[in-house]
């Protein structure tokens, strides 16, 4: 996985709260077994509409999607974040995330960062102003920066941790497998087996 | 001080702690299916790592499968590729799999129970949110993405931070005609779907514990729908019971010491819960859902909310988008929605009792003109007992159809899907926009309400009927 230290791009106003994973990726595309090329599936049910925002040519490129409170709800699909990541989107900000999706999203190495929702205002006004408005993204200093605004966003420390190393979590929870062999030779026998 | 059951079945699988760093959990059970899977297993090949416990992984098919012509290869060629992505990757890593045709295969969450793999005090995962279902025993089962999945395959573990706690007590007396699916629908729609977030749910209280095994694992289910992770019961003498002689249950001195540490699976009287939240059951009613999120729910016997009604910009907002895309006007009484489909199945209520019930209310009775109703039972083995009940019969003599065993009309992934403005009224867990197919309108019930509904060809509960 590649370090995620800072990041700068345009961004996408997504004026929508509760968006869940059904509506970020339709169950239709979770048939694949590539691991590649979701970028079709993002948002397909809204895409439909000329009008929707993914489709105005004006935020085209753009790498950070700026979403209302409660982004993720729902199925646990890792998809809905592959299919982010396809798209091109590095960074999601929202004032709340779901629990299974924000946790899907540090596996992956999708930036799901907690902004106050007074910010994420500025930033949507920001950008329907002006679609090339720069964001900065630090995960370092744990800032977000455009026009003159600074603001601070939360991140789990170990997913922050994880990210800014560009390290995988196998390879990390392999180190121990000492303790994990130690954890089995002490399991109850009477803990069911599948045989 | 004391712990509450989800700390204490935590505490009990922490294989390292460290300061600053998730737990490392142990995984007592790992349960996958066709859908989340394939991406797991293919980057273990890559990566040239093996499956650590075979013995604690198990494979079925269930969202892709369909409900009719199961012997015939499946149609759909994207569907089909991934189900023999799944039984290639079982045979691979030799990994026990019950495939389409086989008399243990079914929805995975209510393969696991059936089987007694699912048992007080474990962990329980699998790449699907419904995991929470086995939380009925007194697990803590919870759903994983698909990297997830990987991680688990390769080390039997998942690093992890501890949840919050939540208690939601529901004390007092259960109205007659309210069913676990009625208290969960109710619980959603009391606390909303972000409520539960970051914590695992405990139900506590007598209404609970007068449930059944089927029907605790109704409301465990959707503990997700709250925005909880996992949500838990803790374990009696009715989950002893249940579990007890089941194929993968233990015996003899094996169980002896198995219940002996169940019994101690208990919240302890000087814990504190994160959060609390208590419900009196005598107010509880049948309930329906008006909206496109689970939250969105109301007593059968309200009408359809107005965004006037709204609390904030943000509520008015989704309440005018669910109005729209549902296709309903505020003020309607909600008996009077008509519907077009009728389904009863999903890990939510595909179980026995499940049909049982909506057999009775469809006894001698038969499914409205225009109606079309899909039965849909959770597993083979359901299926097999419901017939030995004579239950299907009564389903096909008032006009449902009877499926095989599968995810079905849940999520439109499968050839059970409804068509563009099709109207449901159905036993599963979610009706976001276009869930059981694209412009599919759901609403969420329980299967009694869904019995009576099929026969009046709109939303009603057992008592309109005459």
């Amino acid at each position: 996985m590649e370090k995620f230290i800072v990041h700068t791009g345009s961004g996408v106003p997504l004026r929508r709260s509760n968006v869940d994973t059904d509506q970020i990726i339709p169950a239709e595309y979770l048939k694949r077994v590539s691991r590649h090329g979701f970028e079709d599936g993002l948002f397909k049910g809204w895409r439909a509409d000329p009008e929707f925002v993914l489709n105005q040519p004006r935020f085209e490129g753009a790498s950070i999607l700026v979403a209302g409170p409660d982004f993720g709800t729902g199925s646990s699909r890792e998809h809905a974040v592959w299919a982010l990541q396809d798209y091109g989107f590095k960074v999601v900000l929202s004032s709340r995330f779901a629990d299974i999706f924000r946790g899907n999203s540090g596996k992956a190495g999708l930036l799901t960062a907690v902004v106050d929702q007074e910010i994420i205002e500025r930033l949507w006004q920001a950008l329907e102003a002006d679609p090339t408005t720069a964001i900065t993204v630090d995960l370092d200093r744990q800032v977000i920066e455009f026009d003159d605004v600074t603001g601070p966003f939360d991140v789990d420390s170990y997913v922050r941790w994880r990210l800014m190393e560009g390290l995988d979590d196998i390879g990390i929870t392999l180190r121990y497998a000492d303790d994990i062999s130690a954890f089995e030779a002490q399991r109850p026998s009477f803990l069911p087996t599948t045989r | 001080m004391g712990r509450t059951l989800a700390e204490k079945v935590w505490d009990a699988h922490v294989v390292r702690r460290a300061e600053g760093e998730p737990d490392l959990l142990y995984i007592d059970m790992h349960l996958t299916h066709e859908v989340t899977s394939p991406q797991a297993f293919d980057a273990l090949r890559a990566a040239g790592r093996e499956v650590r416990r075979r013995d604690l992984t198990l494979a079925t098919e269930d969202h892709n499968v369909p409900t009719l012509d199961i012997d015939k290869p499946i149609a759909d060629p994207v569907s089909r590729a991934q189900i023999e992505a799944l039984r290639v990757n079982a045979e691979d890593f030799s990994i026990p799999i019950f495939p389409l045709g086989s008399i243990e295969q079914g929805i995975v969450h209510v393969v696991g129970p059936q089987l007694g793999l699912t048992q007080p005090g474990m962990t329980i995962v699998c790449g699907d949110s419904h995991t929470s279902t086995h939380g009925a025993f007194g697990a803590l089962a919870f759903g994983i993405g698909t990297s997830e999945v990987e991680h688990v395959l390769a080390t039997q573990t998942l690093p992890l931070k501890p949840f919050k706690t939540m208690a939601v007590t529901v004390e007092g007396e259960l109205p007659a005609d309210v069913t676990a699916k009625d208290i969960i629908l109710a619980v959603i729609a009391k606390i909303g779907t972000n409520g539960g977030q970051g914590h695992v749910i405990e139900y506590r209280g007598g209404a609970i514990r007068a449930l059944s095994m089927e029907g605790r694992m109704t409301l465990c289910n959707m503990s997700i729908e709250a925005g909880a992770r996992a949500g838990m019961i803790a374990p009696d003498e009715t989950t002893f019971a249940y579990v007890e002689g089941r194929p993968h249950a233990p015996s003899g001195e094996d169980w002896d010491r198995a219940v002996e540490y169940w019994r101690s699976l208990v919240t302890d009287d000087d814990a504190t819960f994160d959060t609390e939240v208590v419900i009196d059951a005598s107010t509880l009613a049948p309930f329906v859902t008006w909206g496109t999120n689970p939250g969105q729910g109301l007593p059968l016997s309200a009408s359809v909310p107005s965004p006037e009604d709204a609390r904030d910009n943000n509520e008015r907002v989704a309440i005018e988008r669910a109005l729209e895309y549902m296709d309903l006007t505020p003020g309607m009484p909600l008996k009077e929605i008509p519907v077009d489909v009728v389904f009863v199945g999903s890990c939510t209520n595909g179980r026995l009792e499940d049909l049982r019930a909506a057999a009775s209310i469809l006894k001698g009775r038969k499914v409205a003109d225009g109606v079309e109703m899909l039965v849909v039972p959770g597993s083979a083995r359901v299926r097999l007992e419901a017939q030995a009940e004579g239950l299907d019969a009564v389903f096909t003599e008032a006009g449902a159809q009877w499926r095989e065993a599968g995810c079905s009309m849940c999520l439109g992934m499968n050839a059970d899907k409804l068509s563009a403005g099709q109207r449901s009224a159905s036993t599963s867990n979610r009706n976001f926009e276009g869930r059981q197919g694209p412009g599919g309108r759901t609403h969420l019930v329980s299967p009694q309400v869904a019995a009576a509904t099929a026969v009046l060809g709109h939303l009603a509960s057992p008592a309109d009927l005459t």
